[in-house]
């Protein structure tokens, strides 16, 4: 019994296709049709300007705290681009582009940042689950999900969104492992945005990559330039229809970066260098497929201030919509359980009596205590 | 009819659902080859299949989550945790998910699973074994806990805990398995969740118990019939979430004593809970300060010493009659 390498049946491997300056290897660029190619920038451009706009809406105080994914764009769409409407997508909370592009209405985004719970209401006809807080805890349910896909053989596959802090979860963790286990039709993809809040990602984990980790697991990993759209797309494409032909889960690590604060409740000046985000917005993913396509005569500028012009519309009437929001003091007690338990009739009745105390009876909403007891499956 | 203990009456409430309803799943440790540590899920795999009777890797968390995620995708999954012991590792899935999916999603996506756990000490276990922490899990809001007592009530309830549109966790006592046998009527049965059943009925205290230690309760009945010439009424809870307030109130009201009994450790315990709702709904009715049997504030011991730091008929009979005495 000799000493002897063991060889792994996986394998790790790199993407990068388009590089900072729009330059693109050719062989490997995706086949998109021009309309394909602008529906993506849009849906980048759309992510960012939503981005800075929920910015200034936070600093008026007009939402809570906010936390932007200036920079990420493309790790979010690319894999959501990829998706069938009967996939399913298990965000984390940096997701917007990927989100919207899903058809995730964005004053319900606009909302949930807010501190309105509709926000995660996920509208009828989309298969996604709301944003997630607890770091990683959505790799799980994420696996769940893909599991249920598995048993009705239906062909359909989810896809997950986890950060680089979210490696070091247990969750994490146990989520890849069950997906390699059983062989389901998972695609988690690791925003890599070098930050989790004030830890680095060197000091997160002592791998060199965390598309490693899939060996681990006993499934593919592929670390792309997460900031290179045609990457991110052709990666998640392939690992998408391999999860579908029941070729099991894969690992895509999308090395991006964090360009904005973690929320706006955090100051990076404290933990990181001007200079290192200079070097990162010089490869930001919108300039650098811009760049490709308008020297592809595929968008020029007048069509791009056009969709600016959209995007510019889309947004103020989504803020309008938001704000025009009255939530129902009372929601929260119809959706505890299906049925409502007598102990909480007696809390609701508590609650509506100190509402009519404050406020002289409008407080009082128009909902009838029947009508909140109902069944609301 | 037939005499069955409470194993086989859980096996049994699972082995209809799974044959009724196509949704559901077992998930959990060595549930399905070994057929689990206590044998609650004998044959089901062999009946139904590896995709319904699931052997899971070693990660409650993920049996927990993975059944979060199952809900979605619209299936009914029966989480076992092997012991109560190891479901802390669960306790983020089903605060963070499981109870809450249906608020966060306005009922877009809900969470009807069920987590079974053994729990309870009394069966010479090692350590982690035999803890009784269900007052973790009905703090948290959006779940159900239910404790059944005894064969009957185990097989309906976990049926009913099975087909609840809401995660239910079902903490079932151990110690209880096979200690004795009921007759189970042939045809399903279904009991509603939430309400109590007054084991007994009588006039001069009340006392209140579930789970597990209503065996201590009810070995108490016959001395202090016989010996103090007292008539207790017993209410068995069967759920601390809902609780049923209103059986517990109507009791005390007329016998104007009660004692509460349970394995947990007393402080923020299920006792306080039922004490406050006595306080809050039957205060002007009590004719003696409420007493108080469980488990003391210490980490229940090992096997050896744990008889005398668990609830039994002698401490039930001295807090009875300090109450009727007081």
């Amino acid at each position: 019994m000799p000493r002897k390498k063991i060889e792994l049946e996986n394998h790790v491997e790199s993407l990068s296709i388009l590089d900072a300056d729009g330059n693109a290897d050719e062989s490997l660029v995706p086949k998109l049709e021009p309309a394909e190619m602008r529906k993506l920038l849009r849906g980048m451009l759309l992510a960012r300007r939503y981005d800075e706009r929920m910015l200034k809406l936070q600093r008026q105080g007009r939402i809570g705290t906010y936390g932007p994914a200036l920079g990420q764009e493309a790790a979010s769409l690319g894999p959501a681009y990829v998706l069938s409407k009967n996939d399913w997508m298990i965000p984390s909370f940096r997701e917007p582009a990927g989100m919207l592009y899903r058809g995730w209405p964005m004053d319900k985004l606009i909302l949930w940042w807010g501190g309105n719970e509709t926000g995660s209401s996920v509208p009828e006809g989309i298969r996604d689950t709301p944003i997630c807080v607890p770091v990683a805890s959505q790799c799980l349910y994420g696996a769940g999900v893909a599991w249920g896909c598995k048993l009705r053989g239906d062909g359909t596959v989810a896809l997950c969104f986890v950060g680089d802090g979210g490696t070091s979860e247990g969750d994490f963790h146990e989520a890849m492992n069950v997906a390699g286990a059983f062989n389901l039709p998972l695609v988690c993809v690791i925003q890599n945005n070098q930050w989790a809040i004030s830890l680095p990602r060197k000091k997160q984990t002592a791998s060199s990559t965390l598309a490693q980790k899939a060996l681990a697991y006993g499934f593919n990993g592929i670390q792309v330039d997460g900031n290179d759209i045609f990457a991110v797309l052709t990666a998640a494409g392939e690992a998408v229809d391999r999860a579908r032909r029941g070729g099991g889960p894969t690992l895509i690590e999308a090395v991006t970066y964090r360009l904005g604060v973690h929320t706006t409740a955090d100051d990076p000046k404290k933990y990181r260098t001007e200079d290192e985000v200079e070097a990162w917005k010089c490869r930001d993913p919108l300039a650098r497929y811009y760049k490709y396509l308008k020297k592809h005569g595929i968008l020029d500028d007048k069509a791009r201030d056009m969709m600016e012009e959209e995007i510019a519309e889309e947004i103020t009437a989504a803020v309008e919509k938001a704000e025009r929001y009255e939530p129902d003091v009372l929601e929260p007690w119809r959706y505890c359980f299906a049925t409502m338990p007598n102990f909480l009739e007696g809390q609701l009745e508590e609650f509506q009596a100190y509402l009519e105390s404050v406020s002289g009876g409008e407080g009082r909403s128009n909902h009838k205590r029947s009508e909140l007891s109902e069944n609301v499956h | 009819m037939a005499q069955m203990t409470m194993a086989k009456a859980l096996n049994l409430a699972m082995r209809e659902a799974l044959a009724e309803d196509p949704t559901v799943l077992i998930l959990g440790q060595d549930v399905g080859q070994d057929e689990g540590v206590f044998r609650i899920t004998e044959g089901l795999l062999k009946e139904f299949g590896p995709e319904r009777v699931i052997d899971f890797p070693v990660a409650e968390s993920a049996i927990a989550g993975v059944s979060v995620g199952l809900c979605i995708a619209g299936y009914k999954p029966i989480a076992e945790m092997q012991f109560s012991g190891f479901g802390y590792h669960a306790f983020h899935q089903i605060e963070n998910h499981a109870s809450r999916f249906r608020n966060r999603t306005r009922g877009r996506f809900t969470c009807p699973m069920v987590v079974r756990m053994p729990y309870g000490g009394g069966i010479r276990a090692i350590e982690h074994h035999s803890e009784s922490r269900e007052a973790i899990w009905a703090h948290l809001p959006g779940l159900k806990v239910v404790i059944p007592s005894g064969p009957r009530n185990a097989r309906a309830l976990l049926r009913a805990s099975i087909f609840d549109p809401d995660p239910v966790m079902f903490y079932e006592p151990k110690a209880s398995y096979r200690a004795f046998k009921e007759e189970v009527p042939d045809e399903p049965e279904t009991m509603e969740i939430g309400k109590a059943h007054v084991v007994r009925a009588g006039s001069d205290v009340t006392i209140i118990s579930y789970g597990a230690s209503m065996r201590p309760v009810l070995e108490a009945v016959d001395e202090l019939v016989d010996e103090y010439q007292l008539d207790p009424e017993i209410i068995d809870l069967l759920s601390l979430v809902p609780l049923d307030t209103e059986t517990i109130t109507a009791s005390v009201k007329k016998t104007g004593r009660c004692v509460v009994v349970h394995e947990a450790p007393r402080n923020c315990g299920p006792a306080a809970e039922i004490i406050a709702r006595i306080v809050e709904n039957a205060l002007e009715f009590l004719e003696a300060p409420i007493q108080r049997v469980t488990g003391y504030d210490l980490v229940l011991p090992f096997f050896n010493l744990e008889k005398p730091y668990m609830p039994d008929p002698t401490k039930v009979i001295t807090a009875v009659r300090e109450v009727v005495n007081y």
